[in-house]
């Protein structure tokens, strides 16, 4: 069942230090204010898991929030590298970062399979890629029909998944729509999910039947957060910030100057909350 | 009509794309040859990119995989794991058109890391699709800029495989598609031998010479018995790009606005 909370206390009651949390949105509907308030609550330790870490996944390793990250993209989309990312990999700065590289295939079939109630995932691909040999969750089976060598890897199943969508009913009920990304695998296969919105609404507008609707029993919170998801975008909302994404590479280039941006843009900012508006 | 030679690669690369393809496109040079097949002698061409976007028609190039532009213009948007099970795994795609940060002989790519996993000199952004569109497109085409440092004779990390140790190496590991049949660069077109699979030139650009090539590639490079001389960019070719360059810097700037989103309210 779901309950619409303030940000800051849905990120206080399911995100614990230690947890694995999913905050998916591919380059659309990126969840930049949850991303934002769980460094403001300084979680720790936490393992990361995103396709495309994306600014978000930058900003929160910058900040100390990460001890693992599960990824298959890491760079800033069409600018270059994740410099916080790159620091924590080559430097160990602020302090080391575990990695579990995968392919973009792999990690859709992996949250495919956690939606599903798989153990694992299995999918033609990996073949002759080094990856391979640096991450032991990549494993090869026989297909037991025709002998085809398949790879496999585990299921994703997160303590928590953070996903951003267009709006919500009084009831709970989620639309996502344009790019969806892997949100719906991500979130059938958490634990716990937490649901940002632009806007919560008396009628979902559902535009088609075979629209992507997350039914509300499928949710735990539900957080009102226009403009949640910029310098992403939310298709319908606000385009993407694409002069933003550019300007990003020099703030993060540099230790002090990232610091300097994150605690006047996101730390002096906080707790920047305001209780959603209830239900009826 | 002066050109530079990033827009010879990019004519290059588009010219070999035909109006029935299918093709998984990647972000920036790939992007930039698809489109302006589109826009030029291709119009029917049919891009797909990863983010889900299949028979995507932007009016500018988009600088994220997942660009508003992409899905809006597209014929369908699909998730992402439909897109990597039933569309690239199924055998749908005919043209995987892929960049990378090195090269090798065997046109294997590396976009992982420059010296060790472990230890790396220099942490890049990782295989994305790049793996699997690799071995599972029809045949893949490479479009990259030519250095010693990014043409090198081995790859310090395979991120997607091209022809491994070159011949029948492929195959040995199951792989049934074709693989990197042609690499374009901004002095020359590579395609594989067809016996060792080793990248050779077949054309070369204009004003570039045979010691050009030699000089930016970091093994010794061969030639086609027959190497063929690019045509140049013609003064169409070069206006639908240039146009779609400057439509794509207008889109791209503007607002740069620090953000710390905001919470609740409806502003």
């Amino acid at each position: 069942m779901t309950s619409f909370l303030s940000l800051h206390d849905a990120i206080a009651e399911y995100v614990h230090d230690g947890a694995s949390v999913a905050m998916e949105g591919f380059t659309h509907l990126i969840p930049f204010v949850a991303g934002h308030e769980i460094i403001r609550q300084q979680k720790r330790d936490l393992c990361l898991i995103r396709m495309t870490p994306d600014l978000i996944y930058d900003q929160l390793i910058g900040m100390g929030c990460a001890r693992k990250l599960i990824f298959s993209w890491g760079g800033n989309p069409g600018v270059g590298m994740l410099h916080r990312l790159r620091d924590a990999v080559e430097h160990g700065w602020p302090h080391p970062l575990e990695l579990e590289e995968h392919s973009h295939a792999a990690m859709a079939n992996a949250y495919a399979a956690g939606a599903a109630g798989l153990p694992c995932a299995i999918f033609r691909g990996y073949q002759g890629s080094d990856i391979v040999g640096i991450n032991p969750h990549i494993r090869f089976i026989q297909c037991p029909f025709t002998g085809e060598r398949l790879a496999a890897v585990p299921a994703i199943r997160p303590d928590l998944t953070i996903i951003h969508a267009q709006r919500v009913d009084r009831a709970g009920n989620v639309l996502i729509e344009g790019i969806i990304g892997v949100q719906k695998e991500a979130a059938l296969a958490a634990t716990h999910v937490i649901v940002t919105v632009e806007e919560i609404v008396d009628d979902l507008r559902v535009p088609s039947p075979n629209a992507t609707v997350l039914p509300y029993w499928t949710i735990n919170a539900i957080v009102e957060a226009s403009g949640g998801a910029s310098p992403s975008y939310t298709h319908g909302y606000y385009r993407r910030d694409n002069a933003f994404y550019t300007a990003w590479d020099a703030i993060a280039r540099d230790r002090e100057a990232f610091l300097g941006w994150m605690h006047e843009h996101v730390i002096a900012t906080g707790p920047d909350t305001k209780l959603a508006s209830p239900p009826n | 009509m002066e050109y530079s030679t990033a827009e010879m690669m990019a004519v290059a690369a588009a010219r070999v794309l035909k109006n029935d393809d299918v093709c998984f496109v990647g972000i920036g040079a790939p992007s930039v040859a698809c489109n302006l097949a589109r826009l030029t002698h291709a119009p029917d061409i049919t891009l797909i990119y990863e983010s889900g976007t299949i028979g995507t028609k932007p009016d500018v190039l988009p600088l994220s995989i997942g660009d508003p532009e992409l899905s809006e213009t597209a014929l369908t948007t699909v998730s992402v794991p439909e897109m990597f099970r039933y569309w690239l795994q199924g055998g749908r795609i005919s043209i995987g058109f892929l960049g990378g940060a090195q090269i090798d002989r065997f046109g294997n790519i590396n976009s992982s890391v420059i010296g060790t996993y472990e230890h790396p000199k220099v942490r890049l952004p990782g295989g994305g699709g790049a793996p699997e569109i690799a071995s599972l497109c029809g045949q893949t085409y490479v479009v990259m800029s030519q250095t010693r440092r990014t043409f090198v004779e081995r790859v310090d990390f395979i991120t997607s495989f091209g022809y491994g140790t070159g011949g029948d190496h492929r195959r040995r590991l199951g792989i049934r598609t074709q693989g990197p049949t042609l690499v374009v660069t901004d002095l020359c077109l590579l395609r594989p031998d067809p016996q060792t699979k080793e990248l050779m030139v077949t054309s070369i650009h204009q004003s570039v010479t045979r010691e050009d090539i030699a000089q930016r590639t970091g093994w010794l490079i061969r030639f086609a018995d027959t190497v063929e001389q690019t045509p140049p960019p013609t003064e169409t070719e070069l206006a639908v790009l240039r146009d779609l360059h400057a439509r794509t810097e207008r889109a791209h700037t503007g607002k740069a606005m620090p953000h710390a989103g905001s919470v609740g309210g409806g502003v």
